[in-house]
């Protein structure tokens, strides 16, 4: 049998395929060639190393806290405002100080809290790059950073809306907030109906990183 | 050195500047030469413009959120004309609307 580079020949269980077919090879991360900025940010990386600015280890850990960011630090924000009206006007007022009542850091970039309401809807987007929330969000979906999503969702935001599966209601306002410099934003969505005896965990968990960016609603039940 | 105070009071309405320089620009194309309305003052921060290009002694710049109609921003807005998109721009993009009271 004849074993074309990089195909492996493997076994269907239970359909009826050809035994010997062959998948083309899935290139490696290594096969792509480098672009100017990777060779770049490795030469870097190895200097700061090399120089003893940070050691391997303190890059590492700082990759994995990043990584380790997630939309649930904003979920629990909301829950909260959700079930606390002091704090939902402190969340409005100054997202920095209210997260750090529950110990959530907010990062050095200010985050503005926009609250959705029955006659105005927010929506997040920016258009020149991929300016996102971070700290409380973790890291942006890929549709964020797509030109289709940063260019159409201040043109046409229902439309966009719509291919998210968020139907308004037509006298529903919306507000796009075009995260073009030092502000970066987090919508706190309307609690939905059906969770009024929810608790702040579980409101929480109603809370889906893309209702905190504003593409969709959330919903109990 | 004390800054100046901001120009620009919130619900002024200002008119973005309508140039086109080159280089590493925060202000969209899109609301070049538009009128919008101040909707907040964010702070002084570094001026991006300077920044981009490793000016570590880049100058600190009012930021302001500038409310747009979305209709004025495309003439063929099919949505409500109470849609708005609010953006993030530097003062030194931002001018008076003549006519207007200062």
């Amino acid at each position: 049998m004849n074993e074309p580079a990089g195909g492996h020949p493997h076994e269907h269980g239970g359909y009826d395929v050809d035994p010997t077919h062959h998948h083309p090879p899935q290139p490696d991360l290594e096969d792509t060639p480098l672009a100017r900025h990777q060779v770049m940010q490795m030469a870097v990386t190895s200097l700061l190393i090399e120089k003893g600015i940070f050691s391997g280890d303190d890059m590492r850990a700082q990759v994995e806290r990043m990584d380790g960011l997630n939309p649930g630090l904003g979920a629990r924000l909301v829950a909260r405002a959700w079930t606390d009206h002091g704090f939902r006007q402190r969340l409005l007022a100054d997202s920095k100080d209210a997260a750090a009542e529950l110990g959530i850091d907010t990062g050095p970039i200010p985050i503005l809290v926009m609250e959705n309401t029955p006659e105005t809807h927010n929506l997040v987007v920016c258009t020149l790059c991929s300016c996102y929330p971070k700290f409380l969000l973790g890291v942006p979906p890929d549709w964020y950073k797509s030109r289709n999503y940063r260019s159409r969702a201040v043109r046409e935001p229902r439309k966009v809306l719509a291919e998210f599966g968020t139907e308004l209601a037509p006298d529903v306002a919306i507000r796009v907030h075009d995260s073009t410099a030092d502000m970066r934003y987090m919508i706190l969505p309307i609690r939905p109906t059906g969770s009024e005896g929810m608790g702040e965990e579980e409101l929480a968990g109603l809370v889906t990183r893309d209702s905190l960016v504003g593409v969709a609603v959330p919903r109990a039940g | 050195m004390s800054s100046p105070a901001p120009r620009f009071a919130p619900g002024t309405r200002v008119r973005v500047h309508e140039r086109f320089p080159p280089g590493h620009v925060r202000t969209p194309w899109y609301c070049r030469g538009k009128i919008g309305e101040v909707e907040r003052i964010c702070g002084r921060f570094r001026n991006p413009e300077q920044l981009a290009y490793g000016n570590r002694e880049a100058t600190q710049e009012v930021l302001y959120r500038v409310g747009f109609a979305s209709a004025s921003l495309w003439p063929d807005y099919g949505g409500s004309e109470h849609d708005c998109v609010e953006i993030e721009i530097y003062e030194h993009w931002l001018e008076p609307v003549s006519g207007d009271t200062a």
